[in-house]
């Protein structure tokens, strides 16, 4: 220690004695460290990649599908004001048989440019080439789908083309702006296996689908200054006669959606946790400086009677203050940057980017650092203020006794409650330092509000599988056909291998207006007595399709601002221009997309165009499902295939293992808080209170009842943290549940009373653990020593 | 009052006649070695003593000289290095740190210079503390009765003079009717016109219960009012002496 000032051995030899509380606080720090480098690295990680790769590859900003709109039209569209490249394509969804594999994979086949690159929407070639002209069985195919399946340049499957098997042979590997996120048809998370995307020349799908000189799709993008509304409207108004379903940006785009939800996720993750940690160490710094300052008064005051000013005493407490955020920091700023690699790594694995490196930018740490620093500093504040305050002479006398009132036992003759003296002195403690007592109650309180916060999803997810999968969509299979066909295909449906019972569906994109709200949507329309695909009202029981009028989702009728009784004004993507009013009469639980739906004899009517289906939902006997994928593969009036019975699978053991993983970190962190807030209370007081207990022994008192005072009181405050801690939990998690709701889905907030249980437990365990350690001191206190000195 | 003054009377000290009972305690080479480090402080060296039933001793020698240390070991707060302590016949010496704060809890009252009262209680509670944890204890009133503080009983130690605070204590430590009650400097902080009080309290005490008493002091105008005085120099006992004629604390000149 030679070349340090007698201060900063002081403050050296200081933090040895206190390491272990100093490591309680450090480590409360060093979650909201972690968690801060997390959200911010993991946020900007995506937010850079992906701005970067739609950037390479001009993702679009403007879509919109139409049935079949004339190749001429590229000119009208291009001319409106705002759009700087158009790209038009025929896109169509295919069954694609990969041997080897029992169920059939669904897929969108896209069609790039016979020459060059496209405007809009370019390909990352991974690897190998794009298919050259006049191989009309080249393709491409995307990375994750490829790599589910091992395939690598060379290779061949199967795809059903319109009705015909077509023998593919892979050019490339590649990316797409559009599909980051790949979800199947009927997906809730990626299913690298069951979905593909394939591109492949313009002139072989135009020939394939006879769209020659036609499109069906087609992507924009704008000038810096574009009004994309009013791109949006001319866009419309050019596809509505050839079946346009509503053009929309990038804010309806699938992938992008899910893109930007995690984001919300992340930043609501940076704006929530650390500061909840921050709060909390800025805290427990005060608690530990107030006694520290107490306990060193006598010093400070020599220190002052010698000539050192005020600065130099507040600059050595601030310095101890920063010695333990430093150690914060870097544990902190260590834990951060592993989890953010392996966040990243997790990211990889859902998103499709050609990069994705967790950021490790400087000044994310710097900002760690400086916001740490800042809140221990707050924290301290009080504690150093006090220290300076403290005139010399002042002291270096004992301080004043501290006073008590008479709550709880009342006088000596009056009421009396039943409590021991025992008892009576744990009480008064809490109540004579009401503010401490309140923010250690509070930073109990914050990790139960953490745990519920991260577990309700099992209760909520449960709910929505229930739902889902259980009480709306209970189809193992849904088949949408090429196109519409009479009602009498259903028997043909019904006839497949393997089907028990088969319900037909038809399904109209259309355009739903109110003043000047409007939303573009699909229709979906069922019989009155559907059992299968059913329409679930708000208390979530089975509605029965109403003969005329429209059920539309709770969001949907709240973005179009209707109730029921309401008249909607529905126009059909059918390329007619017809508008027709329609009631509202009912509101229906959804938690995905904004839904819109229909009896099929309503709808029917509406279209003007007979009884049509567009495809069928279907039971499966599950010991023939093979015999049904083997059919589907062959059938061509089968367009897609959707398989909820697998796709529910699937968004199981995805959600269970991400958050396995979340709340593993979440425990830990709800343990870190709980031992830090509670081994610094416990020593605290055993510090503060250590003559007295000590005396209690002298008198008689066993270990055990000695330490009843310290756990009394211990136990109050965790115990009145619990329905804090519920309240505040169920506070985060309605903002959670409300910071996740977007246009494609949304989570319900169902908190189980296990859940509140659960996440009680964990800190109660945690939080005796940390009391008892504190515990096991009251049997070494020096019973000699504190009789001979004064308080 | 709970207790009986008869019976208190009955138990006191007759010095002169032959102890028919065995002592209340009965220390017989009893040394107390502190190690730090590389330093050896002899405390107690070779301590033999004897304090008989209602007995007052008066425990007089300069700091360091070993009447704190004995009297922690008599009182169960330490363990001798070698030697015998007889509690009523019970060897303390080997007993174990359960067995010790049992033998505190059931025998023993004791008064401190710092008075070590608990500041969250009132002066009724800090009685009411160890009355509730022993077997046969007086009324937390009756025992701030006999130290003459029935009017302060619902009063908090930080509102309370020096000397209240002791006599809070002193009704603290009878209020189990202790075998024996050891203080350790009870006027080391008091005042003389407030340490008279407390004497007298003491003496009060001694006299109607029957307690053997031992204080530690550093006044040697306390020693009168003791029926034996031992001085103490260097961990060893100087000298014992029976005062022949017992003052009252009110005479004690400070």
């Amino acid at each position: 220690m030679t070349g340090l000032s007698m201060l900063d051995r002081k403050l050296v030899r200081d933090l040895a004695r206190l390491w272990a509380q100093s490591l309680a606080v450090a480590l409360v720090m060093a979650c909201g460290v972690m968690t801060l480098i997390l959200a911010l690295g993991a946020t900007r990680a995506l937010e850079d990649t992906r701005a970067a790769f739609y950037d390479r590859t001009r993702f679009g900003q403007i879509f919109a599908s139409a049935t079949r709109a004339p190749e001429s039209l590229k000119a009208d569209i291009a001319a409106i004001d705002g759009v700087s490249a158009v790209a038009t394509r025929v896109v169509n969804p295919v069954i694609i048989d990969i041997t080897g594999m029992a169920e059939p994979a669904t897929g969108m086949l896209i069609s790039i440019p016979d020459q060059g690159e496209p405007a809009v929407n370019r390909l990352y070639l991974r690897s190998g080439r794009l298919p050259e002209p006049g191989r009309p069985d080249e393709a491409t195919i995307i990375e994750a789908f490829a790599e589910a399946h091992g395939f690598r340049p060379g290779d061949t499957f199967d795809v059903l083309i319109n009705g015909r098997k077509r023998h593919l042979s892979i050019t490339g590997i590649t990316l797409s702006p559009e599909y980051v996120y790949a979800i199947g048809p009927g997906d809730f998370v990626p299913d690298q296996k069951r979905f593909g995307v394939i591109h492949m020349h313009r002139s072989v799908l135009e020939g394939a689908y006879d769209m020659e000189g036609a499109f069906n799709d087609v992507s924009l993008t704008l000038s810096r200054n574009a009004n994309t509304k009013e791109v949006i409207a001319q866009l419309d108004a050019i596809l509505k006669p050839h079946g346009g379903a509503g053009a929309y940006d990038r804010t309806d785009h699938m992938s992008d959606a899910f893109l930007d939800s995690e984001l919300t996720q992340l930043r609501a993750m940076a704006q929530v946790i650390p500061p909840i940690f921050l709060f909390i160490s800025a805290f427990l710094v005060n608690m530990i400086l107030t006694r520290l300052i107490a306990l060193e008064r006598e010093q400070i005051g020599l220190l002052k009677a010698v000539g050192y000013t005020n600065a130099a005493i507040a600059w050595h407490y601030a310095k101890l203050t920063l010695a333990i955020s430093l150690v914060g920091v870097a544990i902190g700023a260590i834990a951060g940057t592993r989890l953010g690699h392996g966040m990243a790594s997790l990211y990889g694995e859902f998103y499709s980017f050609p990069f994705l490196v967790f950021s490790q930018e400087p000044d994310l740490y710097v900002i760690s650092m400086l916001v740490t620093f800042a809140a221990a500093l707050a924290g301290a504040t009080n504690a150093i203020l006090g220290a300076v305050r403290l005139p010399p002479a002042v002291a270096m006398r004992p301080p004043a006794p501290t006073g008590y009132h008479s709550i709880f036992g009342g006088s000596s003759s009056g009421f009396r409650l039943p409590f021991s003296q025992l008892t009576i002195m744990a009480l008064r403690h809490l109540v004579r330092w009401p503010v401490r007592t309140a923010l250690t109650t509070l930073g109990t309180a914050l990790p139960v509000a953490l745990l519920i916060t991260s577990l309700f999803a099992f209760d909520s997810i449960d709910h929505m599988i229930d739902t889902i999968w259980f009480r709306a969509d209970r189809q193992d299979a849904t088949l949408t056909f090429t196109a519409q066909r009479p009602e009498d295909a259903v028997r043909d449906v019904a006839r497949l291998p393997g089907v028990l019972a088969a319900e037909p569906f038809r399904a109209e994109a259309a355009t739903l207006r109110n003043g000047h709200r409007s939303r573009n949507i699909q229709i979906f329309a069922s019989d009155p007595e559907t059992d299968i695909g059913r329409v679930l009202d708000q208390d979530f029981g089975a509605i029965k399709l109403p003969p005329a009028g429209l059920l539309l989702s709770e969001r949907l009728a709240s973005h179009l601002d209707l109730k029921p009784g309401d008249q909607v004004d529905v126009e059909l993507s059918d390329g007619q221009g017809r508008r027709v009013l329609v009631p509202l009469v009912g509101v229906t639980n959804s938690y995905v997309g904004l839904t819109a739906n229909m009896s099929r004899e309503a709808l029917d009517r509406l279209s003007g165009q007979g009884v049509r289906i567009s495809g069928a939902r279907v039971i499966v006997d599950e010991s023939r499902i093979r015999d049904l994928y083997e059919e589907v593969k062959r059938t061509p009036a089968i367009a897609s295939v959707a398989l909820q019975g697998v796709s529910r699978k699937r968004f199981q053991a995805v959600f269970e293992e991400n958050i396995g993983i979340s709340i593993t970190i979440y425990v830990s962190l709800a343990v870190i808080i709980t031992f830090g807030v509670i081994y610094n209370s416990a020593r605290i007081q055993l510090s503060e209170r250590a003559r007295e207990l000590a005396s209690l022994r002298v008198f008689g008192f066993t270990n055990g009842e000695v330490s009843s005072v310290l756990l009394t009181e211990l136990g109050v405050m965790v115990v009145l943290a619990q329905p804090l801690g519920w309240l505040i939990g169920r506070g985060f998690s309605e903002l959670v549940a409300k910071g996740f709701e977007n246009d494609l889905f949304r989570i319900p907030l169902i908190i189980n009373p296990p859940t509140y249980a659960v996440s009680s437990l964990v800190v109660l365990g945690a939080a005796l653990v940390s009391a008892l350690i504190v515990r096991r001191r009251i049997d070494r206190l020096d019973l000699i020593r504190v009789l001979k000195t004064r308080d | 009052m709970a207790f009986n003054p008869g019976t208190a009377s009955v138990r006191r000290m007759k010095p002169e006649a032959d102890a028919p009972s065995q002592p209340v305690f009965a220390v017989s080479g009893l040394t107390k070695i502190y190690r730090t480090g590389d330093v050896e402080v002899r405390a107690l060296n070779g301590v033999d003593l004897t304090l008989e039933a209602g007995e007052m001793a008066v425990l007089l020698g300069p700091s360091g000289s070993g009447k704190s240390t004995l009297l922690n070991i008599v009182g169960g707060l330490d363990r001798p290095t070698s030697g015998s302590v007889k509690f009523k016949g019970e060897e303390l010496a080997g007993a174990n740190d359960r067995q010790l704060t049992a033998y505190r809890r059931d025998h023993v009252g004791f008064v401190f210079q710092f008075y070590n009262l608990i500041p969250s209680l009132t002066a009724w509670e800090n009685v009411a503390l160890i009355a509730e944890i022993a077997s046969d204890p007086m009324s937390p009133g009756d025992a701030l009765a006999l130290v003459g503080l029935e009017s302060r009983m619902s009063h908090f130690p930080a509102q309370l003079s020096g000397g209240e605070q002791q006599r809070v204590a002193i009704a603290r430590a009878i209020a189990k009717r202790p075998d024996v009650l050891l203080c350790d400097e009870p006027t080391g902080a008091l005042d003389s016109a407030t340490g008279i009080i407390v004497l007298e309290a003491l003496a009060r005490v001694n006299e109607e219960t029957g307690a053997t008493t031992a204080i530690i002091t550093h006044n040697a105008g306390i020693r009168k009012i003791a029926h034996r005085v031992f001085t103490f120099l260097d961990g060893r006992i100087a000298s014992s002496e029976i005062n022949p004629i017992r003052v009252k604390p009110s005479e004690v000149s400070w």
